[in-house]
């Protein structure tokens, strides 16, 4: 699911189970461009470590992580 | 060259086709290539119309197969043939059909799923894999 935010994209994979919020990223950061942040919302576990950790290893920045009351929010900045 | 997981899945139950999809949604999610080999019962799972409608689940969990399966409805969590139609998607997955098993079953390519990629010999198989990094059987 793809809506539009403020500025940036956000893809609300809640629901989804691991490893999907991951894959829901991973196909958003391919469509952006390079600068772009992305914002991927997951109430899956895995994700708190599998996205930071994907994120490093392709080489992108996480601007963030925000907990919600059920979920956590991941901001991702496409850096190549 | 990218690392690369092989996996044989020789069940053919839900249960053991799940970890082989999430284990290559993850192996490409990391970069990595996946081969799979489809043999015996793994590759009974494969025949056109099995994928999706295949209920089968392993005898040794029967007490709490359906209630797994039951929540897993629930939760609308991809099946198992989706996910793994979603990873070939993304990343280079290749899957392969046991040439003997389809001798032995009397069939040819044109009777399976058309997501597997080619037909393979084990020595083929066997000899790619030994390059790679991870091997898994299920």
């Amino acid at each position: 699911m793809v809506a539009a935010a403020q500025e940036h994209m956000i893809l609300d994979a809640r629901g989804s189970f691991c490893p999907g919020p991951l894959m829901e990223l991973i196909r958003g950061i391919k469509q952006a461009k390079v600068g772009e942040v992305i914002e991927v919302w997951s109430s899956d576990q895995g994700s708190r470590k599998d996205i930071p950790f994907w994120v490093q290893k392709a080489g992108h920045e996480l601007v963030g992580v925000v907990d919600e009351p059920g979920y956590a929010r991941f901001v991702v900045k496409k850096l190549r | 060259m990218p690392n690369r997981m092989s996996m044989i899945v020789f069940s053919g139950t839900v249960d053991k086709l799940y970890p082989a999809a999430i284990m290559a949604s993850g192996a490409v999610a990391m970069g990595m290539d996946v081969d799979i080999f489809l043999t015996f019962y793994g590759l009974d799972a494969f025949r056109k119309g099995q994928p999706q409608t295949n209920q089968k689940m392993d005898v040794n969990y029967a007490e709490i197969a359906p209630m797994l399966a039951k929540l897993m409805r629930e939760k609308n969590v991809p099946s198992w043939y989706d996910m793994l139609l979603k990873a070939k998607e993304m990343g280079n997955v290749r899957v392969h059909a046991c040439a003997m098993t389809l001798d032995l079953m009397g069939m040819t390519k044109e009777h399976l799923d058309p997501i597997i990629d080619d037909v393979v010999g084990v020595g083929e198989f066997v000899s790619n894999a030994k390059d790679g990094e991870i091997t898994l059987f299920l």
